[in-house]
C-alpha cells in the first residue's frame, strides 16, 4: 500500500528545471523526428500512387513493417538490435530520432497518399489540358489542395508521435518520463512529479493543435 | 484540316468504346456532337487533347500527331483548350488566378501581361468583377465562363467543350452558350459535344451523330435535325424531342 502522505508541489516546483531539461529533449526528438518523418512520408506517400511497382512494393512494406509492430519495439530494434548488423553504436537521442522518423513517416504517407488521392481526376485534367506538364500539374493545382486537406490528420500524427517520444525512456533517452521517473526516485513524489510530467505533454501537444489551427486558418482564407 | 482524325480506336479493357472513328474538321469550323449517353462521343473528344490514350489509329492537331511518342503532347494542348462538364476550375486559385495560371507557367509570360490578358478575357465573357473571388462563390453558369476564359487565356486555336451545359440549372445554359455563340463568331474552331441541339442547329457548321462508338451520320444541321437518313438518328431525336 502506498503511504498517503499530504500533497506538496513544491516537490514539483523544485524538479521543475530537471523535468524541463527533459521536455527540452522530447521536444528536439519530436521536432527533428517529424521533420525527417514528413520528408519520408511525403516521398513514400507518393511511392504508394507510383505506377513503378518497385517503388509501390517497398513503400507498401515499409508502410506494413511500421504500422504492424509496436514502436516500443522499433525503438529498442534500432538501439540494441541494429548496433549489431551494422557495427556502429547508436547514442540513444538518435535512436529516438530515427524511431520517430521511421514510425512517423509511415503514418504520413498515409496521410498523404488519401489526401492526394481525394483530389478530383478533374483538377489533372484541366491543368494537363491547359498544356501544364504532370510536375507543374501537381505542384501548382494537386499539392496545395492536398496539402490544406492533410492538416487535421498531420495535427494528430504530430500529437501521436509527441506522446511516443515517452516511451524512448526505455532507451535511456534523457526526455521527460526518463527525467520525471529519475526525480522520482530521489524523492518518492510520484504524485506530484507525474502530474507535472502530464502537464507538461499537455502543454506541449495544445501548442502543436494551436500552431496547426493557425496555419488551417491562414489556408482557409481560400 | 487542322484536326483529322484517322480510324480511332479506344478501349477500356476488354470494352471498345470507339469503333473507326475517321472525321476531319477544318479551321473555323463549329462541330457539334450529339449522340445518346454512352455513345463514346465525350471520349471522342477527349482523344482530341489525349487525356484518353489511343488504342489505335491516328490523331492529327494542326500537324502534330498525338501518336507519335516524339510529338511533344504538353506543346499540343497548349494550342487545344478545352471546357469540362464539371468546370475543374482550381478551387485554391482565385477567378483571375485560374485564369492567368497557365499562361505564366507554360508560356512564360510575366505576371502583369497576364493579368492584363486576364481582366480582357474576364470582361469578355461578362466577369470581369469576379476576379478577385474564388470559384467556390459563383453560380455554375459563372464557374463556366470562367473556365472558357481559363482556357481561353492560352490563345488556342482549338476548343473542345465537353457538354459544357449539361451541369447547369436550365436558367445559367444560356449565358453560358452565348459566350460560345460569340466566341463562333469570331472563327474560333469548336467541337462541342452538347445536348443543346438548339444550340447545334443554329452555330453548327456541321453536327456529328455518333452511336455505338462509331459515327452514324454527319452533315449540315439543316440536314440532320430535318431530313436525318439515319435510323438510329432518327430514334434518338425523336426521343429528344418528344
Amino acid at each position: 500500500m502506498p503511504n498517503r502522505i499530504n500533497i506538496d508541489w513544491s516537490y514539483a516546483l523544485d524538479a521543475m528545471p530537471y523535468l524541463l531539461m527533459g521536455a527540452k529533449y522530447t521536444v528536439i526528438i519530436t521536432v527533428f523526428g517529424l521533420l525527417i518523418g514528413f520528408f519520408i512520408g511525403v516521398l513514400s506517400g507518393m511511392g504508394r500512387l507510383s505506377q513503378n511497382k518497385i517503388v509501390y512494393g517497398l513503400v507498401t512494406g515499409y508502410i506494413e513493417i511500421i504500422r504492424g509492430t509496436p514502436i516500443l519495439v522499433q525503438a529498442i530494434w534500432i538501439y540494441f538490435a541494429l548496433p549489431v548488423i551494422i557495427g556502429i553504436n547508436i547514442n540513444s537521442i538518435t535512436a529516438g530520432i530515427i524511431a520517430i522518423s521511421i514510425n512517423s513517416g509511415a503514418y504520413i504517407a498515409e496521410i498523404v497518399r488519401g489526401s492526394i488521392q481525394s483530389i478530383d481526376r478533374g483538377q489533372v485534367e484541366a491543368g494537363r489540358s491547359l498544356g501544364l506538364t504532370g510536375m507543374q500539374t501537381f505542384v501548382h493545382i494537386i499539392w496545395p489542395q492536398a496539402f490544406k486537406r492533410m492538416i487535421p490528420p498531420l495535427g494528430n500524427q504530430f500529437i501521436i508521435s509527441l506522446k511516443d517520444t515517452s516511451i524512448l525512456t526505455v532507451i535511456a533517452v534523457p526526455e521527460l518520463v526518463r527525467k520525471s521517473q529519475e526525480v522520482v526516485a530521489e524523492n518518492f513524489r510520484s504524485f506530484e512529479i507525474y502530474t507535472a510530467a502530464a502537464l507538461l505533454y499537455l502543454v506541449m501537444t495544445l501548442t502543436i493543435s494551436t500552431i496547426l489551427r493557425t496555419i488551417e486558418r491562414r489556408l482557409d482564407v481560400s | 484540316m487542322i484536326i483529322q482524325v484517322k480510324d480511332l480506336h479506344k478501349s477500356f479493357g476488354s470494352l471498345e468504346v470507339l469503333k473507326g472513328i475517321n472525321c476531319n474538321i477544318e479551321e473555323k469550323e463549329v462541330v457539334c456532337v450529339i449522340g445518346p449517353s454512352g455513345s463514346g462521343k465525350s471520349t471522342f473528344l477527349r482523344c482530341l487533347n489525349l487525356l484518353e490514350d489511343i488504342t489505335s489509329g491516328q490523331v492529327i492537331i494542326d500537324g502534330h500527331d498525338l501518336t507519335d511518342p516524339k510529338t511533344d503532347v504538353n506543346a499540343v494542348r497548349t494550342e487545344v483548350g478545352m471546357v469540362f462538364q464539371r468546370f475543374n476550375l482550381f478551387p485554391h486559385k482565385t477567378v483571375l488566378e485560374n485564369v492567368t495560371l497557365a499562361p505564366v507557367k507554360v508560356r512564360k509570360m510575366s505576371e502583369q501581361e497576364a493579368r492584363q490578358n486576364g481582366i480582357e478575357l474576364l470582361q469578355k465573357v461578362g466577369l470581369e468583377d469576379k476576379a478577385d473571388v474564388y470559384p467556390d462563390n459563383l453560380s455554375g453558369g459563372q464557374m463556366q465562363r470562367v473556365a472558357i476564359a481559363r482556357a481561353l487565356a492560352m490563345n488556342p486555336k482549338i476548343m473542345l467543350f465537353d457538354e459544357p451545359t449539361s451541369a447547369l440549372d436550365p436558367e445559367l445554359v444560356g449565358e453560358v452558350l452565348s459566350v460560345m455563340k460569340d466566341l463562333a463568331r469570331e472563327g474560333m474552331t469548336m467541337v462541342v459535344v452538347t445536348h443543346e441541339m438548339g444550340f447545334a442547329r443554329e452555330v453548327g457548321d456541321r453536327v456529328i451523330f455518333m452511336d455505338q462508338g462509331v459515327i452514324m451520320e454527319e452533315g449540315a444541321p439543316e440536314q440532320i435535325f430535318e431530313n436525318p437518313q439515319n435510323e438510329r438518328t432518327r430514334s434518338f431525336l425523336r426521343k429528344v424531342y418528344s
